[in-house]
């Protein structure tokens, strides 16, 4: 099997086409060079047309094992990432067991190693159990071999001033950072959407956007006070963006995340009361997928993250009230991006690298991914064709849940290759056998 | 009409119509041998996955009147809490041949999730879901209203007759009420002003976007609107203790500011009638005074109540336009996948 690979006429982030080689499980050349220095065994790829791009980094992904293998296993979930264009991701700390100790964390490094499709970077809880009461050992997750570095009690907010403030100090003796999903839990108790006219109408408890904004405040205060990195998961309201972009300006040292769902989808889809469309933070209002494309695109936003949030029929096939809370996105991410921020015209490809590669590789101190695309560098690499267009089947995607709120929908765009360190772990849109991936 | 779900999917003729045929139902309760033939062999299941009584009586009387075959099937408790329950419980009742599903649902959309869930061909009967809607008592409620402030007031023939111009007073928890909200939908298409008073804590946010007006103080809203009808919605006690919301500090300033008692009563306009969809918290939200005054309707809307429910399942389950589907004998495999 080849490990070199030959890209013609590819355009590196959407810029002039060029040729690229693949070799050594870097790159090795790039222009008019390449092909006389592919040699006869090189794998060669007619790229044109097609966009490359550093391979994906997820900063939030949950992978669910352990403990609900039947939705998703680190294997389905890792093969799902490759195929939606990623080479890494960080997969959420709310398993069972949670991932609170260095012992489970590396369990789910080790899993990802051994399945081969990405890089998997386990986040840890930031207090035990999520619970929210007393830290986890984030020093001892900080020095495993899975090498900690983004914590998160995500799914529950670190709702105490307290703990959020000790988390915030106790990480920065490793680099580390508070992954914050923000949510006042007295404001949401109950809360099944977002609040506003479809709830009122809907007669759904209302999960209102100030629960999101009072923490995002409080919390940047306190990053400020300690002189901590903070990073806020999936912001969802205009309010949020506004807050974000004042502590910015202050010289906060705050990063922010937006879901490719909250780009794309709002609360009228409730209507059918059709749990696939229940999500958290919920879907909010057309004015609030406005703010956050804006403030993705002027940079207030720092990086997309999927929450690809995998469910099992069961606690989906069922009323409102009583399904899980999540949507599935790995496959669909880059689609959505391209379709709400590049074809709008809003980003160019250069921008999709920093939001779903660069930037989020930084926030989780990742230095293999998010490269440039230079000689020398680890071949973490995505190939997409702008110009496809097609029809998301859930049934056929590689997520083992079903729970996309894009069935049936046609996008944008469709991620043809993948590279992990030069070896091709989705080739022609499909996956690679698995044997060659492993063993890779 | 396939489903009955919320009052917000009939437009006025149709609202008319349920009307009209409700009351040619009461009419033959008058007579002295009140069941008709109109759904003989036809099965009405009561799906109850919360306590009701008076609301599944009613619905058990209609569906007997009609001579259809009633099943009560109660599913209240928290062994039934999952969804799964409400899938499996729809394809069990779908297997036995249920003609019609009335369904009473802790759960916001769950009449919804049954009627297009493809769990069952039969027709879906919303007769209450969590803080959403409960069309019949709504129906009830207009066809009581018409009765006696349509027309001269009386008894003169009200058929084909909607609310145009009446003032409707909506008086309560808003927020947590599935009454106000199929009221205010559905006295809107038939015509009717309504104002919705209520503590601000007890109005949900997003109420600028329906069709009523909103008051914070009832006397205020007595004394400008002069409603022909006021409404009281039932507050549950539990709601002002801090681990039920903290909605308002103390019963006792609730009745004060919301209260319907013989001061309130006597500043309506002497025609207005006074509507209760029952149970009653007597003291609290109404006193002793008004509820059993002449100017009460309450225990009418139950009478009422039986003449809406026969013309919603008789127009469901044998109206011109009911859709073949629901006619027996037509029980397609059920898309469990679906």
């Amino acid at each position: 099997m080849s490990t070199r690979y030959l890209l013609l006429d590819v355009a590196p982030l959407g810029g002039e086409a060029t040729d690229v080689l693949l070799a050594d499980g870097v790159i090795a050349v790039i222009g008019e060079q390449a092909q006389a220095l592919a040699g006869d065994d090189a794998t060669v790829l007619d790229c044109h047309g097609l966009v490359l791009l550093p391979g994906l980094v997820d900063l939030h992904t949950h992978l669910r094992e352990p403990g609900r293998e039947d939705a998703e296993t680190i294997r389905s979930g890792t093969r799902a990432a490759a195929l939606g264009g990623f080479t890494a991701v960080h997969a959420m700390a709310n398993t069972t067991p949670t991932q609170d100790t260095a012992g489970v964390v590396e369990q789910v490094w080790r899993l990802g190693r051994e399945a081969g499709w990405v890089d998997v970077h386990p986040v840890g809880a930031v207090t035990v159990g999520l619970e929210g009461e007393r830290l986890a050992e984030l020093g001892a997750m900080a020095e495993s071999q899975a090498q900690v570095r983004v914590f998160s009690d995500d799914g529950k907010c670190v709702h105490d001033p307290v703990v959020m403030r000790r988390a915030l100090e106790y990480v920065k003796a490793f680099d580390g950072v508070v992954a914050q999903h923000a949510q006042e839990p007295r404001l949401t108790d109950g809360a099944q959407m977002h609040e506003g006219v479809v709830s009122a109408e809907l007669g759904l408890a209302g999960w209102p956007a100030v629960a999101e904004e009072a923490i995002i405040a409080r919390d940047v205060l306190l990053a400020e006070h300690v002189g901590s990195r903070l990073h806020v998961c999936h912001l969802s309201t205009a309010g949020s963006v506004e807050i974000i972009r004042w502590a910015k300006s202050r010289g906060i040292d705050v990063t922010a995340e937006v879901t490719p769902h909250h780009l794309i989808l709002t609360d009228e889809l409730a209507r059918g009361y059709d749990p696939v469309y229940k999500v958290n933070p919920p879907l909010r209002t057309q004015r609030d997928v406005e703010a956050v494309r804006s403030g993705l695109a002027d940079g207030t936003i720092d990086i997309v993250a999927t929450d690809h949030a995998p469910h099992t029929r069961e606690d989906k096939d069922c009323e409102w009230a009583a399904a899980a809370f999540g949507m599935t996105g790995l496959e669909t991410a880059l689609s959505v991006v391209q379709e709400t921020m590049v074809d709008t015209g809003r980003m160019t490809w250069a921008d999709v690298a920093r939001v779903l590669s660069t930037a989020p590789a930084r926030i989780g101190r990742v230095t293999d991914h998010g490269r440039p695309i230079a000689v020398g560098e680890p071949a973490n690499l995505v190939l997409v064709d702008p110009a496809a267009r097609r029809t998301i089947e859930p049934e056929q995607q590689a997520t083992k849940s079903v729970n996309s709120p894009f069935r049936g929908r046609d996008l944008s765009g469709c991620v043809i290759a993948t590279f992990l360190r030069g070896r091709a772990t989705v080739l022609d849109g499909s996956p690679c056998d698995e044997s060659v991936v492993v063993s890779g | 009409m396939r489903h009955l779900l919320s009052t917000a999917d009939l437009d006025v003729a149709e609202a008319v119509r349920i009307l009209d045929t409700a009351g040619q139902m009461a009419a033959t309760q008058a007579r002295e041998i009140k069941k008709l033939p109109t759904l003989r062999g036809r099965t009405v299941v009561n799906l109850f996955f919360e306590d009701s009584t008076r609301t599944r009586i009613s619905f058990e009387t209609a569906a007997k009147r009609l001579s259809a075959d009633v099943i009560n099937f109660s599913a209240k408790g928290s062994s039934v809490s999952k969804g799964e329950s409400l899938k499996d419980t729809a394809l069990t009742l779908q297997a036995m041949g249920a003609d019609a599903v009335v369904i009473r649902h802790y759960a916001s959309g769950a009449p919804h999730t049954l009627a297009h869930g493809g769990w069952t061909t039969g027709a879906v009967v919303n007769a209450g879901d969590g803080t959403h809607q409960h069309p019949t008592q709504a129906l009830l409620d207009a066809y009581t209203l018409r009765r006696h402030l349509v027309g001269d007031g009386g008894r003169a023939d009200v058929a084909g007759r909607d609310l145009t111009g009446l003032r409707v007073a909506i008086v309560g928890d808003v927020l947590h009420s599935r009454v106000a909200r199929s009221n205010v939908q559905l006295l809107h298409t038939l015509g009717a002003e309504v104002t919705l008073v209520a503590p601000p804590t007890l109005v949900p946010v997003g109420v600028e976007a329906w069709p009523a007006r909103v008051s914070y103080h009832l006397d205020e809203a007595i004394a400008d609107d002069k409603p022909d009808a006021i409404m009281m919605l039932r507050v549950q006690r539990e709601r002002m203790s801090s681990a039920g919301g903290g909605f308002f500090p103390s019963p006792l300033e609730y009745t004060r500011g919301y209260g319907l008692d013989a001061r309130r009563l006597a500043s309506l306009p002497e025609h207005a009638i006074v509507l209760h969809p029952g149970p009653m918290n007597r003291g609290l939200e109404i006193s002793a005074d008004a509820a059993d005054s002449s100017r009460a309707v309450i225990v009418e809307q139950v009478a009422n109540g039986v003449a809406v429910r026969m013309a919603v399942l008789y127009l469901l389950l044998a109206g011109g336009d009911a859709p073949t589907s629901t006619q027996p004998g037509t029980t397609n495999e059920t898309k469990v996948d679906a």
